[in-house]
């Protein structure tokens, strides 16, 4: 498993009719794992706002939410969170040993999964503001 | 998919760090999510209901460990892939002093606002 490759330049998107489910698999756990990255700094700046006091940051939070705009992005948070979440645990499992003839149906399991989940979370997460 | 597709190399010790910190986050973030989105609606997040939740000393605890352990696996998810599309000498350099300060940056300011919160 330690064995290395040339797998060619995959940030090439023009190679992207080639990407078996693996390569998917990996560039999505990549791009979800800098956006959530990115949205922890922002989560951060936003909770600092309690530093200012319990108006300020009461005033921020709902501001922010009465926006369907940041409704929508909190859907694509979840959406991000769950299949960086799901992919994760299939990779836990991988490199344990564990269904290592099945990647591509876990892989595939956990965009439905993902799917399902986000879908079902909808009206919870935009309750309210349309 | 007999290939294997990692930014990181296998038993080194940031793959090792990497998966001890995923398997504490995969159920920390899902009861973060489920916590603030389900049981408290995110639109109903007040000021008094957080400092209600941070007084708890569990709760304070693990939200402070979920933020020193999801700081540290997003950075070091970053600096592995960064380094895996072939970073090398001075920018690799550039990449460890720009990432380190940012999640300490991260972390202390993280620590302030949990304290705040506490009360303390």
């Amino acid at each position: 498993m330690s064995q290395s490759y040339d797998r060619g330049l995959i940030e090439d998107f023009g190679r992207w009719r080639e990407f078996t489910a693996g390569m998917w698999a990996w560039v999505f756990h990549k791009f979800t794992g800098w956006v959530l990255i990115g949205y922890l700094f922002t989560h951060i700046a936003v909770l600092s706002t309690s530093m200012q006091g319990a108006k300020t940051f009461n005033s921020t939070i709902q501001g922010l939410e009465s926006l369907a705009l940041v409704r929508l992005l909190e859907v694509g948070l979840l959406a991000v969170a769950v299949f960086h979440i799901l992919n994760g645990i299939r990779l836990l499992f991988v490199d344990l040993g564990v269904g290592l003839e099945s990647q591509d149906k876990s892989f595939y399991a956990s965009l439905v999964l993902t799917g399902i989940i986000v879908v079902a979370s909808v009206p919870t997460f935009v309750s309210g503001a349309f | 998919m007999a290939q294997r597709y990692s930014s990181f190399s296998s038993g080194s010790t940031a793959w090792l760090l990497q998966r001890i910190t995923a398997a504490f986050l995969v159920i920390v973030l899902a009861f973060h999510f489920f916590q603030l989105h389900f049981v408290t609606h995110a639109y109903e997040i007040e000021f008094a209901g957080s400092q209600a939740r941070m007084e708890n000393v569990g709760y304070f605890v693990t939200m402070v460990l979920f933020l020193v352990t999801a700081t540290f696996h997003g950075v070091n998810g970053v600096y592995n892939a960064l380094v895996n599309q072939g970073i090398d000498g001075i920018q690799k350099r550039v990449v460890q002093i720009v990432l380190g300060a940012a999640a300490l940056l991260l972390v202390v300011q993280g620590i302030r606002v949990a304290n705040t919160l506490a009360g303390f």
